[in-house]
């Protein structure tokens, strides 16, 4: 019985990170994660992790990929990538060797070297069954571990406050992107008036370029 | 057939694998994101697979903060993102190579 659920699950999780990886429109990409991350949720509650799993869907599903889902929605970038160039030549075999290496590198780390898990008992917080499972976590998260909690109690606000400041909308002409050039310091002579800005803020850039 | 940790940590390997070569190969900076996040599900995995393994809490104590950092993380990035496809639209990772200094 386990071991089915777990070859389901697996087989879920691993079509869904297969789909993030290829497939060609962003929304399609976060509807599979969503389904990676159902089946992570399963084997959650396969290992009793039964809060984990619960927090798994509402935080994740429910609010990540949601915020995904309205960042695509918002930015209009919701149409497909053609998946056919390929911008750096020997990219794709590349990533295929270094993924190929870093699995292999990740089996022998946590299989072969250290001859498997030794099924010797933690020192910390015992593991309870399914039903404490809540119970204990809040127990030593509220106790042991409350510096901690505070801590991402303001690593949260910090997020936030950090993301209205970086979205929000400027008054003002926004600046485009510099563009990549090579060789732009000895181009800048020649490119007078109308050349790229070197920095975001583009009126101080012109400014001091004029002076100088 | 029982389920032995070491398959959780085989399918996590995988997992994290694939991520990664999702983040080496995708430029669309959405897709970035959504790799780095299928590499922190594969590593909160592991955690409550060695956690259930050892009978420590420990382990689901970790993922319940890198549970965290991640929404954290994803709240900032996708801040970032809006940010630079307000600047120009349509624009991949390769148009930011001016980040690296």
């Amino acid at each position: 019985m386990d071991a089915a659920v777990f070859l389901i699950s697996a087989a879920i999780v691993l079509t869904g990170a297969g789909g993030v990886l290829v497939s060609r429109n962003p929304v399609h990409a976060a509807l599979f994660l969503v389904q990676t991350l159902f089946g992570v949720a399963v084997l959650f509650v396969l290992q009793d992790a039964t809060f984990l799993a619960a927090v798994q869907v509402i935080v994740y599903a429910g609010a990540v990929v949601i915020l995904f889902l309205f960042v695509i929605m918002l930015l209009g970038v919701d149409r497909a990538e053609d998946l056919g160039v390929e911008p750096i030549v020997g990219q794709r075999p590349v990533a295929a060797i270094v993924g190929a290496s870093l699995l292999g590198m990740l089996l022998t780390a946590l299989l072969v070297s250290v001859d498997g898990p030794t099924g010797a008992h933690g020192a910390n917080t015992a593991l309870g069954d399914a039903a404490d499972n809540t119970r204990l976590l809040g127990e030593a998260l509220f106790t042991d571990y409350v510096f901690a909690v505070e801590l991402t109690a303001i690593l949260l606000t910090v997020a936030v406050i950090g993301a209205v400041v970086l979205a929000r909308r400027v008054r003002g002409p926004l600046a485009p992107l510099p563009v990549v050039v090579v060789a732009s310091v000895a181009d800048d002579g020649e490119q007078g008036d109308d050349g790229p800005p070197d920095v975001v803020e583009a009126t101080d850039a012109s400014d001091e370029g004029e002076g100088a | 057939m029982v389920v032995t940790t070491s398959w959780y940590l085989t399918l996590a390997a995988i997992l994290f694998s694939m991520g990664a070569v999702g983040l080496l190969t995708r430029r669309n900076p959405l897709i970035m994101i959504m790799c780095i996040e299928l590499m922190l599900n594969a590593v909160n995995l592991t955690f409550v697979s060695l956690g259930s393994e050892l009978g420590d809490l420990g382990g689901q104590l970790s993922v319940f903060f890198v549970l965290v950092v991640a929404a954290s993380e994803v709240v900032v990035g996708l801040a970032v993102v809006v940010a630079i496809m307000r600047r120009r639209q349509g624009a991949t990772v390769d148009d930011l190579s001016v980040l690296g200094g």
